[in-house]
């Protein structure tokens, strides 16, 4: 039994060796270079490799870097980080269904700084199921469209090492959940427009419980149970309109809330219902002559706390960042015929405890600001190496004098 | 163009390397932390110490142990920096108002817990109680003060004014709970044993004093302190769901930071006006009650022994008079009665005060001038003093004071 369970492993590894070797069975398939896509379409609009007797599309892509970060003097020194990898495969099952899936291996640099460990799982995997234009249906593990940056998170895409922290901790990027709802979109000369909504899985009590003491959403991604249940039975509702102006670019508003507690245990009242509100505006444009793109994104959490909570954790929040981009170089270079030299520039700012405290005087700080001026080159449109230099300022909850990390950044990301 | 590009790249990456370490912030002067170990522990040591820095800047949450009512969530947040705490974290202690026991140490007291987690009521302060907001003490140092012998602190005291000068000094002779294990060549007095933490010097030794913080601040059960806070808003099940919450390892990491911590640097302590505030601080008999020089006897941390240290306190208790009466006190201390803070760091608490000053015991005074004015009963002659002072006297007494 052994020995034919070798044989047929063989067969299997020697067919996909020659499978590897044949160039032409797989084709890349172009990705709309027209920008005519909003980024609800982001995880559609990367670059597949198709199969010519298979509608099985598949792609991926990878991001890796060095850094040399301090913060008030100390210093860990030389780091090599391998972040990322995904793996998309997507697949056309018949026509107006569709299914795409994405395997993640992530390693977050501060996540195993603290002793955690290299994390694999399904970024998302959802059907659509075209009826209309106007009207999709998409369900299984999506991607919550709130602002841009979750739904359009791919490295290759950005001139930065680091993803946004405003989009990523405190929005909670790459934030997917178990669900269904609909989308769609409508098209004219002039542009397009579209709309998302989602019911979804949501968040649970450690977004006001948690290490990092103080109000962080980005907690919850350690609870893989919401991927089989809420914490509460309610719904974490979504939505998003975003419109496309073909000149002036893109713009969405979205937003995302529902109930965020566990109420009840065993049919119980273990807890009042309390609610997460959070309205985030994102849009991208590129000036049409000096061909230089701006991005951007900035949301406002809102969300209600047990009464005479530790007000570490705040009941506001708001944040965002600001990319622009400027091509400095484009043309062949070392033989690559559409490479691009860019000069980019990174502004952040998260607010993680909005107003003042209740029982003494004082505004609460908390706050980030961070520059990260950068440049890139683009071998090709898949293929990205960046040099950053991060300056970033953290402010404590006492406006105490501020604590400064700063350093350089150096990696490449691209799609295979 | 490809060459232009190789140059490029080359030069980019060579002044990257290159600039690694200047192109970071740098590190504070020493003299402005409070958060580094003294110097030559060894290896092994200094592993400890990193374990205990971990857990003093551990924050909790309700599923490792927080609570289920707490005053806040890490050691760190209270004690910013190992110096002075903020407003924001001072905590309430209510009930006794004599000498002798507290009448809610069953119920609920010493100490409130107002904060809670998700899905429990936090503790309220009992209707017409009198109480005391306590601001955290300053931490840096504290194994220095733990190794100063009891005699030296006993040999200050002088309960009945033997000598007149209006200052007293009472020694807090206090009731050790059952696993506190009392100080090398410690004093017993009766089965008592010398308090020295705490504004009333109510605890014997850092160890008791940690324990203690882990339970009355975070709600943290220990091997020591096996149950949980009443709360008499909730009253739960007294046994915690998870024993202990922190390990003993981790306790004595913390103690072992806590007693490693270098003692504050007095800085410009060569200045003209430095010198000469001294020379008025010493004018004003403030060093009576905030004694300079201390030295401590053996410890068996080589680093703390036999150290001579400036903590600016005696370590005893003293009458502050009525206006810092709160009419709240712990064990056999008067309400009136307060320990004499140590001054070293003083002039860093801004930078972990929301860049101003809380003085006293609860944070009321917002300035080192207002501090003073505030001294009553054996403060009240230096206070006198103090106000008749030239404002250049007075000026170079402030500098003095935040030079420590």
């Amino acid at each position: 039994m052994k020995t034919k369970i070798l044989i047929c492993t063989l067969g299997l590894l020697t067919s996909l060796a020659n499978a590897q070797a044949d160039t032409t069975l797989f084709k890349r398939q172009s990705v709309d270079s027209s920008k005519k896509n909003l980024n609800m379409d982001a995880v559609y609009n990367r670059p597949f490799l198709q199969s010519r007797s298979s509608k099985v599309a598949l792609g991926g892509y990878t991001e890796a870097n060095w850094q040399h970060l301090g913060s008030d003097g100390v210093s860990l020194g030389h780091q090599f980080q391998m972040r990322r990898m995904s793996i998309f495969l997507s697949s056309s099952i018949s026509r107006h269904i569709k299914f795409l899936t994405e395997i993640e291996f992530e390693n977050d640099p501060d996540e195993l700084l603290e002793g955690g460990s290299p994390e694999v799982g399904v970024e998302y995997a959802a059907m659509d199921m075209e009826l209309h234009p106007l009207l999709n249906l998409r369900g299984g593990i999506i991607l919550n469209p709130i602002g841009a940056f979750n739904q359009n998170h791919d490295g290759p895409k950005w001139e930065f090492v680091d993803r946004p922290i405003a989009a990523t901790q405190m929005l909670p990027a790459t934030w997917q959940n178990a669900g269904f709802g609909l989308y769609g979109k409508r098209y004219s000369k002039r542009g397009m427009l579209g709309y998302e909504i989602y019911a979804t899985g949501g968040f649970d009590n450690s977004i006001i419980d948690n290490e990092e003491g103080r109000t962080f959403l980005a907690a919850s991604h350690e609870n893989a149970a919401r991927f089989a249940t809420t914490s509460n039975g309610q719904p974490l509702i979504t939505a998003k309109i975003a419109g496309r102006q073909n000149q002036w670019g893109e713009m969405g508003v979205s937003y995302m809330g529902g109930v965020y507690n566990t109420t009840t245990q065993d049919g119980l009242v273990v807890d009042a219902p309390r609610k997460l509100q959070v309205l985030a505006i994102d849009w991208n444009s590129t000036i049409p002559h000096l061909k230089t793109t701006v991005v951007g994104e900035w949301a406002w959490i809102f969300l209600q706390l047990p009464h005479a909570y530790l007000e570490s954790y705040g009941n506001r929040q708001q944040g965002g960042f600001l990319d622009i981009i400027q091509p400095v170089y484009q043309g062949t270079v070392a033989g690559w015929r559409n490479a691009t030299l860019n000069l980019a520039l990174r502004s952040e700012y998260v607010d993680w405890n909005v107003g003042n405290f209740h029982d003494i005087k004082g505004t609460k700080g908390d706050e980030l600001v961070s520059f990260v001026p950068a440049v890139s080159f683009r071998p090709n449109p898949q293929t990205v190496l960046r040099l950053n230099y991060r300056y970033q300022k953290h402010q404590d909850l006492f406006r105490n004098n501020p604590s400064y990390t700063s350093g350089w950044q150096l990696g490449f990301a691209t799609y295979f | 163009m490809k060459s232009r590009c190789f140059y490029f790249f080359s030069i980019s990456l060579a002044l990257t390397y290159v600039s690694c370490y200047k192109m970071e912030p740098g590190a504070a002067l020493p003299d402005e932390v409070m958060d580094a170990p003294v110097e030559g522990l060894t290896t092994g040591q200094t592993q400890l110490f990193l374990r205990g820095a971990e857990e003093f800047d551990e924050v909790y949450t309700a599923a490792t142990g927080l609570g289920p009512t707490y005053v806040s969530n890490s050691c760190g947040s209270c004690h910013s920096g190992d110096n002075r705490g903020h407003l924001f974290t001072a905590l309430t202690r209510y009930g006794q108002t004599e000498p002798g026991a507290n009448p809610y140490a069953n119920t609920g007291g010493p100490q409130l817990q107002p904060f809670s987690i998700p899905g429990v009521q936090g503790e309220s302060l009992p209707a017409g109680v009198s109480h005391a907001k306590f601001m955290a003490p300053i931490v840096a140092g504290v194994g220095f003060l733990e190794a100063i012998p009891d005699a030296s602190i006993l040999a200050l005291a002088d309960p009945l004014d033997s000598d007149g000068d209006g200052i007293s000094g009472v020694a807090h002779w206090i009731a050790l709970p059952s696993w506190v294990v009392p100080n090398n060549n410690a004093v017993s007095n009766n089965g008592q044993y010398l308090g020295r933490f705490g504004r009333k010097a109510s605890t014997h030794n850092l160890h008791q004093q940690t324990i203690g913080a882990f339970h009355q601040d975070m709600g943290i059960s220990s091997s020591f302190i096996p149950f949980e806070l009443f709360n008499p808003n909730e009253p739960l099940t007294s046994i915690p769901t998870q024993s202990p919450e922190v390990s003993d390892g981790d306790v004595n990491a913390t103690v072992f930071y806590l007693q490693v911590l270098q003692t504050p640097f007095q800085r410009n302590k060569d200045h003209a006006d430095v010198i000469k505030g001294q020379a008025v601080f010493r004018a004003l008999g403030c060093q009576k009650c905030h004694v300079e020089t201390m030295t401590t006897g053996y410890s068996p941390i080589a680093q703390l022994s036999n150290q001579t240290i400036h903590p600016y306190t005696d370590l005893l208790l003293h009458d502050m008079g009525e206006a810092l009466n709160d009419h709240y006190t712990e064990g056999n201390a008067l309400a009136s009665e307060w320990k004499t803070p140590a001054l070293w760091g003083l002039g860093l608490a801004p930078a972990v005060q929301g860049n101003g000053y809380s003085l006293m015991h609860d944070g009321r005074a917002h300035s080192i001038e207002e501090a003073i004015e505030w001294h009553g009963g054996e403060g009240q002659q230096s206070k006198d003093l103090f106000d008749q002072l030239s404002l250049s006297d007075k000026q170079t007494l402030i500098q003095f004071l935040e030079s420590l």
